[in-house]
């Protein structure tokens, strides 16, 4: 009932849509033409039949542009002109409000913000991160799970069980520990729900909406982390705020990658989402001669004899070398020379996968009552689909 | 005259709109009800002397009704406060409710003695930090699944992710872990007779410098990521990087980088002339050596794979097997 109710609105609207675009067509065409609209015809069979007509004519119109543009473009590259430009698509990243927060590379205030505040110390003074995990007073099903993934994500984090201890009294604790951050992982129904970051000795309390968890046993082909320290990579993050919370993720890690290892952890940013990633990585490089596919394919056969878990790592990327190479072979866009050759990153995906919203972040440690909050989600922020805080 | 039996009887048998009824029994909802249970003896309305306890802010207050004020409701209810201590106020109510019926006396103690009970948990419990449950209503739960799902859309993750890597290699952040396009592979292999031994020192402050200079990259990749600036270092650092790594493998005694780096040149000279124009035969000839060789090879990589679990080394001493074949192949 509701969808129908919404495909009449929709009608209508269009209809007044059409009625606009008709007033303007009159005026520009200076005809006394009288356009019937269909919102004007009484009779539905008659009224759908010739909105159902004007749409088909809409559609055709649409195909016939295109049509004109592919070949234009066409014949401009067959000429040896330049192909006239594409239009760039209409996304919502491309439209977002602008936003004044937005941090810009040559913002001297914000380097001296990130001098001075809580992170700076763990992230250029390079002292180690050390994180205690934690979860909320019950914990149950795919709570564990997590947090013993979360444990091999992260270098140097130390799990507690929750026990009846206050927040603030497992602070203090950690705080005598020497710990840098505190995570507690919190659990509604049986699933792991909302995330908890809080930095020490004074760091801000960020809190964060988990969802949409996949542990590393529900991936498929999934691989298994190394225990060296990983790559961080943190896409998106625009604003202040943004800066903010993506330094606070940063100070997780340790600031001291060890590349050899090809872990990547990627927190992504997109529309005030953040998604976990974690892989392992191998850029290759190959050369498209026809001997080397080759060679990979008979070499494969025969490595396949022994079958072992680091072994299926490397016949992934001798395969993929060969079935890359076949595959791009075709594409000239990134040749630099007549051999052909391309860099490209195949990742294995290991670790759980999530995603994070960000509700509330405030200044100081644990503290909801008397806390000042730097930045809380209401619902009216939700009103514009192109505005973002991240 | 008193009327108690009459309202009883209507009370009972009628409607009480105080009486709720469950399966374990009949309960009275009169906050006035001693003891909670819709009763001949416990109903407030049906008798004309009753006393309770009720409590207003923590406080305890003794309530008493007697027939002498039936007939002004205004001032039906007596109240005497009671003190905090128990036993005290177990004295006043004695007092009280001296010459009551014996049943309304200890059913207002019971209260009591239930009340000063509660009385004290609820403080414990304020205490403690208990966790609030909030609603969020469905709407709003229904539209954030879907703008997290159109987000993960728009992010094209493995992309972006690569995208990130790639450029990072190109800047030279890797230093020399991974392979390099054989083009710059070639110009460095050109320079690489002439300034070999001097680079050396400048190579190793060049990594330290690498190294040290990390946490800002990050925070500059960030930015970059922000103002949307692409910062186009790929040609300098490249060549930077090719040196290094050139003079890396020469001054770093490591066998297997060595012969990586001959395998690899033959590799070039071998695509360069060839073009696959031969590669039938190539390939007899490779099957031919690979079945002659592997014995050899099984113990090598099988000792490879089980000496050490480091996905790297063995990604490393693979190739370096391949591309020792390689050079088999060319020299024969």
């Amino acid at each position: 009932m509701g969808a129908k109710r919404k495909k009449s609105e929709g009608e209508e609207l269009l209809n007044e849509g059409e009625k606009e675009n008709d007033k303007n067509n009159e005026n520009i065409s200076k005809k006394m033409k009288k356009e019937i609209l269909p919102s004007m015809i009484k009779n539905k069979e008659k009224r759908s039949a010739v909105h159902a007509k004007l749409k088909h004519q809409k559609k055709v119109e649409k195909r016939k542009k295109l049509k004109a543009r592919d070949a234009a473009e066409k014949r401009a590259l067959e000429l040896g002109e330049e192909p006239p430009a594409r239009m760039t698509p209409r996304t919502i990243e491309n439209t977002r409000e602008p936003d004044e927060t937005v941090c810009r590379p040559d913002d001297d205030e914000l380097f001296a913000g990130n001098d001075a505040d809580e992170f700076s110390s763990i992230l250029k003074q390079g002292c180690a991160p050390k994180i205690l995990i934690t979860t909320c007073r019950f914990n149950s099903s795919r709570g564990p799970a997590f947090i013993s993934e979360l444990l091999s994500v992260i270098p140097n984090s130390h799990y507690y069980k929750r026990g009846t201890y206050d927040l603030k009294k497992i602070i203090e604790y950690a705080k005598k520990k020497d710990f840098t951050s505190i995570i507690v992982v919190h659990t509604n129904r049986r699933e792991p729900d909302a995330l908890l970051i809080i930095g020490l000795p004074d760091g801000p309390t960020a809190h964060f909406k988990l969802s949409k968890l996949v542990l590393r046993k529900d991936i498929k082909n999934h691989g298994n982390p190394t225990g060296h320290i990983p790559e961080l990579v943190l896409n998106n993050f625009a604003t202040r705020l943004g800066h903010r919370v993506g330094r606070l993720i940063q100070s997780l890690f340790p600031q001291s990658p060890e590349f050899r290892g090809r872990r990547v952890v990627t927190f992504h940013n997109q529309r005030d989402f953040i998604f976990f990633r974690h892989h392992r990585c191998v850029p290759l490089e190959f050369i498209s001669c026809y001997m080397w596919t080759i060679l990979c394919s008979y070499l494969t056969s025969i490595m396949k004899a022994f079958c072992y878990y680091e072994c299926r790592y490397i016949f992934e990327t001798k395969e993929s070398k060969g079935s890359d190479a076949n595959g791009k072979k075709a594409k000239d866009a990134k040749s630099e020379k007549t051999s052909q050759q391309k860099v490209i990153t195949r990742l294995q995906e290991c670790g759980p996968r999530f995603t994070l919203k960000l509700v509330s972040l405030q200044h100081g440690t644990f503290d909801t009552k008397g806390g000042e909050f730097e930045w809380v989600h209401k619902p009216e922020m939700d009103t514009s689909r192109r505005r973002f805080f991240l | 005259m008193q009327h108690d039996e009459v309202i009883w009887q209507v009370i009972r048998h009628n409607h009480c709109s105080f009486m709720a009824k469950i399966e374990t029994g009949k309960f009275c909802r009169n906050p006035y009800n001693v003891t909670g249970i819709c009763n001949r003896s416990s109903c407030p309305l049906a008798n004309s002397r009753y006393a309770t306890i009720r409590d207003h802010d923590g406080v305890f207050y003794l309530y008493m009704k007697t027939i002498e004020r039936a007939h002004q409701p205004n001032q039906l209810w007596e109240r005497v406060k009671l003190p905090r201590n128990y036993e005290k106020a177990l004295e006043i109510i004695d007092k009280n409710l001296m010459y009551w019926p014996k049943f309304l006396v200890h059913k207002t103690k019971q209260r009591l003695t239930k009340m000063t009970q509660m009385r004290i948990r609820m403080r414990k419990l304020a205490l403690k930090t208990r966790e609030k449950i909030m609603t969020t209503p469905r709407k709003e739960k229904k539209r954030e699944a879907r703008r997290e799902e159109k987000a993960e859309k728009a992010a094209v993750l493995d992309k972006s992710i690569e995208k990130e890597l790639l450029e990072r290699l190109k800047k030279g952040v890797y230093g020399d872990i991974y392979n390099y396009p054989a083009d710059k592979y070639n110009e460095i292999l050109d320079k690489e007779q002439l300034a070999a031994d001097d680079i050396e020192e400048d190579e190793e402050e060049a990594e330290i410098e690498f190294v040290e200079g990390y946490d800002d990259l990050e925070e500059e990749e960030d930015i970059e990521d922000f103002g949307g600036l692409a910062v186009n270092k790929s040609s300098l650092d490249d060549d930077d990087v090719g040196l290094d790594d050139n003079d890396d493998e020469e001054t770093v005694a490591v066998d297997h980088k060595r012969v990586r780096r001959e395998s690899s040149l033959a590799l070039r000279k071998l695509g360069n002339d060839e073009g696959g124009t031969k590669p039938k035969k190539k390939a007899r000839v490779l099957v031919e050596i690979l079945m002659e060789d592997r014995r050899q090879s099984t113990e090598s990589v099988r000792g490879v794979f089980a000496s050490f679990r480091d996905c790297e080394q063995v990604h490393r001493q693979s190739q370096e097997f391949l591309l020792s074949l390689i050079d088999r192949v060319a020299t024969c």
